[in-house]
């Protein structure tokens, strides 16, 4: 919403402040000023001056030499400018002044340009005749301008005025923001209205006085209103003997500062009250409506009906449209039709101001695919009482025009009329929830302000109908506030009863996994939750692996971003891609990434929405720094059992024989591996790449952050090497299964020290070597103890194969 | 006698003074107070003396042995320093080569300033909770006073599931779920991730996060919503900020406002940063709707309350001067590791 200052000023007389002032006070009591735009920018110097002779330039085809007077002096101007005439009136910068812009309209320089007399090819200049481009508008507002040259003033336009002035352009634009509940403000009187009452002036809404010959209405055309629902009000005046021609200086100016073009007297005056009230009209030719009937009805489904902007548009039942007598002639509240548009040679004319439903508009406009300055203002939803104000105060502007001759009466369709809204309100209730002390008087003074009818002994508060934003004594109370000023609330702290304040145990556990990651090296990603179905087929994964069953965003930004991640890899895999891409000669990054698992397809019940905590890394590491990454993060979660490793873990994606299902307490808690080579070409990244994954609610479950002291030990520990020749099928993790479960109570700690596969050893065998630390908490072992422990490791040990070396 | 301990003592401090290795050092003890030195051949000699003069002559020699040691223990302490002193000289290093240093990542931005939000609100007795992003059309927009077809649906852009669910465009969400499970006093702050259907650029993205902040109890004013986003301010830009609150609309809050934060940067003067405003828009508030309260259960005349709702990333991208949302979201670790 634009509105022009010299606009508001009409009905708020009296308001005297800067653009500045004005967008800080309406902002500050609800009605938001974005920003505001000075018409007069950059115009310094400009007056009328009148042509009193040319004569052609001595050396240039093309230029002339005007004597212009501008009052108090004559002077000489050069131009180039075709339009010229003697006895013209124009406007001249004089030297040292300043325009906006140059001659082609292009963007304008930001400190607008300087003119400064010269010679223009040998013959002296003082000043220079502008057009309304230089001027920083152009012919859309000023359709009479010139397409090429220099702006012409009316005859009667006195020599020596300020030009600026004489073109309205000694005005400020405002531009808003609206909130919704404010339908009233999509007006030039809404906004008023709040402007008097902020700045405490007087309010002078146009006095609206009764039009119309002594015909009337009715006996030129009946209304018909068969959706009721949907059309609460339908009101209609006729004007005859219709004179088309441009609308006065005054109604194009203030059109055009709120960015509408003057066409001519009857569209700019539909435009003008539709500003003004807030209440979009329309205008057919009454002649071409047939049967002199309106019917206001639902559409049938598959109709189409051409609007006056020559496009044939679908129709379905839920579409409200405007009939004569035989067919559709106007979609309701949205556009009217080609078959009875106004034209040149109108000479009778329907008005029309009715009341639609909003959602209903809103919605046959989005499914029609066509939203226009009047859905836009109908679907917020009118006040049906306001309809009538706009069609009279626009039957009075065609009076005072002269634009036609109105008929009398107006035929009006209103079956239930809307009555304001009685609100309860206690002052003290209004205080206690504001947390301040605003005077019954103050009160008093701020409903007055915006027409609140307070019944201070009844207790209620009368809403007019355009306030349809007022329900409840929590209302009534931002009114108070608004006007007694946000700034003036005190700051204070809740009181009562204390709380306590909490971080959920799960969050404590994923700031453990964000430390321990950090602290060894790996950065925080953050990546969308939604996904490209691609990323499926990218992962490799089988057509029945259930991560394919996501959840599909009915109205995605498009495929990249349809459906709701089951995994967290995609995002941990374009991740590390997008540094490899980017010459990152290593990079290691985790997430702590949601996915969404439905429990059924399609959804009928919320899905779960699982934690993971995924790592990934490429260049300077392997298999085994991830796993200690792993192991890191447990430990520091309390989860100090032995970790299992299950390489059957069949990832796609992952390396099929260096990946590792994560088994902590019987239970799956994640994945680890390195990425198949084919994934990694499908993602770009030109390394071995390494990712793991925890299952954080499980994790969570499991973590423990209690610690009990262990003592320290007393008594001395013995060492043992086991050295061996393994079977290569025998993994790591047996022999250490072995080892943990036969060392019992005595067995302290345990290590490999050596692996090797290759000459000297037999094919098929790999040569390992563990070091055994023993120790009691309560004496020095014995030798005896010493060994049997010691067979019963080793006895373990042959059972699975394995052969001792000495 | 006497004359020969003098002599020794004499003879021993002078090769003493001449000794200029630690090894020369022992060599003199050795020869002078080892088994076969010459002082303790000389105690040797003490049959012959007399009886009477026996402790006299004792005492002289221990004397003579006590100073030498002491003399020998000194030149030790002075050569040993000497050493040390050219062991550390041969030792010098260049203290501006380049640090070798442990590399640690980095945590994203967000979570740093979601973190720091957390603390000051756990501080001020709240409780963080979670909620769902898919989410019930109920709790996203019924529950807050925004019924089927309020026009408030269009200017969120809505990601749809189905008719019923939606990923939530709101941490508002959560409002009603904690209204329906918790009895007053409540206080919670609930962040997570929200979606609006914005195209992805510089200053938007279909997937942010905002941080939801709720509390109801008995005589809860909008003073107190002032009080408590003043504090708040301060605590996270700096003791000298200051907030001004402007009138909104928010369907689920009456009064509502906006709440702008007086410039970190230039202190509230004007600067390129704030548009010359000396001001910055970082939250939207109100005093909880009656009706939203009612709809959940809870007795507006008896209880009211405030909520408050912060976009994570707008507070991000000012307080670290990024200039491209983008960035939060590309994981380039060139970026991540700024921070």
């Amino acid at each position: 919403m634009n509105t022009a200052l010299s606009w508001i000023r009409a009905y708020v007389p009296e308001l005297d402040c800067t653009a500045q002032e004005y967008t800080d006070a309406m902002t500050l009591t609800g009605t938001k000023v974005e920003g505001f735009e000075c018409l007069d920018k950059n115009l310094e110097k400009i007056v009328v001056g009148q042509i009193t002779k040319i004569d052609p330039h001595p050396d240039a085809d093309k230029l002339v030499v005007c004597q212009v007077d501008v009052g108090n002096e004559a002077l000489q101007i050069v131009t180039g400018a075709p339009n010229v005439t003697v006895g013209a009136k124009v406007p001249v910068v004089l030297d040292g002044g300043r325009v906006a812009g140059g001659h082609d309209g292009g963007p304008m320089p930001e400190d607008g340009i300087r003119i400064k007399k010269g010679k223009l090819r040998g013959v002296e200049s003082f000043g220079m005749m502008c057009s309304i481009e230089e001027l920083g508008s152009s012919r859309d507002f000023y359709p009479e301008a010139p397409e090429n040259g220099i702006y012409i003033f009316p005859e009667d336009t006195p020599v020596g005025a300020d030009a600026v002035e004489v073109l309205g352009l000694h005005d400020v634009v405002f531009e808003y923001e609206i909130t919704s509940n404010r339908v009233d403000c999509y007006s030039i009187l809404g906004i008023a209205r709040e402007a008097a009452a902020t700045f405490n002036k007087p309010f002078c809404p146009p006095e609206v006085k009764a039009t119309g010959n002594d015909e009337n209405a009715s006996d030129y055309i009946s209304v018909r209103v068969e959706a009721q629902d949907l059309c609460p009000r339908f009101c209609a005046r006729v004007v005859k003997n219709v004179k088309i021609g441009p609308s006065p200086a005054w109604m194009q100016r203030r059109l055009a500062a709120s960015g509408i073009r003057p066409i001519n007297n009857l569209v700019d005056i539909t435009n003008y009250v539709m500003e003004e009230y807030g209440q979009p009209m329309h205008a057919y030719d009454l002649d071409t409506i047939r049967g002199h009937q309106i019917v206001v009805r639902r559409a049938q489904n598959g109709d189409t009906f051409t609007t006056l902007d020559g496009q044939e548009r679908k129709l379905d039942e839920n579409v409200l449209m405007i009939c004569d007598g035989e067919g559709y002639i106007g979609i309701a509240g949205i556009m009217g039709g080609e078959n009875s548009m106004i034209t040149d040679h109108v000479h009778t004319m329907l008005f029309e101001a009715a009341n639609f439903d909003g959602t209903n508009v809103r919605l046959s406009a989005k499914r029609i695919g066509l939203r226009t300055d009047a859905s836009g203002k109908f679907e917020k939803g009118l006040d049906p009482n306001n309809a009538q104000a706009a069609i009279d105060r626009a039957c009075q502007l065609i009076e005072e025009l002269g634009a036609g001759e109105v008929v009398g009466g107006m035929v009006d369709v209103y079956p239930e009329k809307r009555e304001p809204s009685v609100v309860k309100f206690s002052p003290e209730k209004a205080n206690a929830l504001l947390g301040t002390d605003v005077s019954v008087e103050e009160m008093r003074e701020i409903f007055r302000k915006i027409e609140l009818d307070w019944d201070e002994e009844a207790g209620t508060v009368t809403a007019p109908t355009f306030r349809q934003d007022i329900h409840c004594q929590a209302d009534l109370a931002e009114e108070v506030v608004r006007f007694s000023g946000y700034a003036n609330v005190p700051t204070t702290l809740p009181t009562g009863e204390a709380t306590t304040g909490k971080l959920p145990f799960a969050e404590r556990v994923e700031g453990v996994c964000r430390d321990v990651a950090e602290s060894c090296g790996f950065s925080q990603a953050m990546t969308y939750s939604f996904e490209s179905p691609k990323v499926f087929d990218k992962l490799s994964l089988p057509a029945d692996d259930v991560r394919r069953q996501a959840i599909q965003i009915s109205n995605p930004l498009g495929e990249d971003y349809s459906v709701m991640r089951t995994s967290a890899w995609n995002g941990m895999l374009a991740s590390l891609s997008t540094n490899y891409n980017r010459r990152q000669k290593q990079a290691r990054l985790y997430e702590l990434a949601k996915i969404y698992l439905p429990k059924a397809l399609p959804l009928t019940e919320l899905p779960d929405e699982r934690t993971k905590l995924v790592l990934g890394f490429y260049g300077d590491g392997d298999f085994y720094d991830m796993k200690g990454v792993v192991e890191e993060v447990l430990e520091k979660l309390g989860m100090t059992q032995r970790v299992h490793y299950d390489p059957q873990s069949g990832e796609p994606f992952l390396h099929p024989g260096r990946q590792a299902k994560i088994v902590y307490d019987g239970k799956e808690i994640g994945v680890l591996g390195e990425v198949h080579p084919k994934t990694a070409a499908v993602y770009g990244i030109g390394e071995k790449t390494y990712v793991a994954e925890l299952d954080m609610p499980q994790v969570t479950e499991m973590a423990d952050f209690d610690r009990k002291y262990l003592g320290l030990a007393r008594f001395p520990a013995v060492s043992r090497d086991i050295s061996m020749v393994v079977p290569r099928s025998v993994l790591a993790g047996q022999i250490e299964e072995v080892i943990e479960t036969k060392g019992g109570k005595l067995l302290e700690s345990y290590s490999l020290f050596d692996i090797y596969e290759g000459a000297q050893i037999l094919a098929g065998f790999k040569s390992m070597a563990y070091n055994v630390t023993l120790r009691s908490k309560d004496h020095t072992l014995t030798d005896q103890e010493v060994t049997e422990v010691m067979d019963r490791i080793l006895k373990g040990l042959d059972a699975l194969g394995i052969q001792r070396r000495a | 006698m006497k004359e020969q301990l003098e002599k020794i003592r004499q003879e021993a401090l002078a090769s003493m003074e001449r000794a200029d290795v630690l090894d020369k050092l022992n060599d003199i003890r050795v020869a002078y107070l080892g088994k076969k030195g010459e002082l303790t051949q000389l105690l040797k000699g003490m049959r012959d003396v007399s009886a009477e003069e026996r402790p006299k002559v004792g005492q002289m020699v221990n004397e003579t042995r006590q100073a030498l040691e002491e003399a020998l223990e000194k030149k030790r302490a002075e050569l040993q320093a000497k050493a040390q002193e050219m062991q550390l000289a041969t030792e010098v290093i260049d203290v501006t080569l380049p640090a070798r240093k442990h590399s640690f990542g980095h945590r994203h931005p967000n979570t740093t300033v979601l973190e720091e939000v957390e603390r000051i609100f756990v501080g001020m007795g709240y409780e963080i909770v979670d909620g769902p992003e898919i989410e019930y059309d109920y709790y996203n927009f019924e529950a807050l006073n925004i019924p089927k077809n309020h026009p408030a649906r269009d200017e969120q852009d809505t990601f749809y599931i189905n008719d019923n669910i939606v990923l939530r465009t709101q941490t508002s969400s959560v409002q009603a779920h904690v209204m329906e499970t918790r009895k007053p006093p409540i206080r919670i702050l609930s962040p997570g991730r929200v979606y609006r259907s914005d195209e992805v650029d510089a200053t938007h993205s279909p997937s942010f996060h905002q941080i939801e902040g709720l509390v109801i109890d008995k005589n809860i004013t909008f003073a107190d919503l002032k009080g408590t986003l003043l504090e708040f301010s301060k605590e996270l830009f700096g003791p000298d900020t200051r907030i001004k609150f402007r009138p909104h609309h928010f369907p689920f809050t009456e009064p509502s406002a906006e709440v702008d934060v007086s410039c970190f940067k230039c202190g509230g003067k004007g600067c390129r940063f704030c548009k010359g405003s000396g001001w910055l828009e970082i939250l939207g508030c109100g005093m909880v709707h009656p009706h939203v309260l009612e709809m959940s259960g809870i007795d507006p005349e008896e209880y009211t309350g405030f909520a408050f709702g912060v976009g994570l990333e707008r507070i991000t991208l000012l307080k670290y001067e990024i200039d491209d949302m983008r960035l939060l979201y590309e994981n380039d670790t060139r970026f991540l590791k700024q921070f």
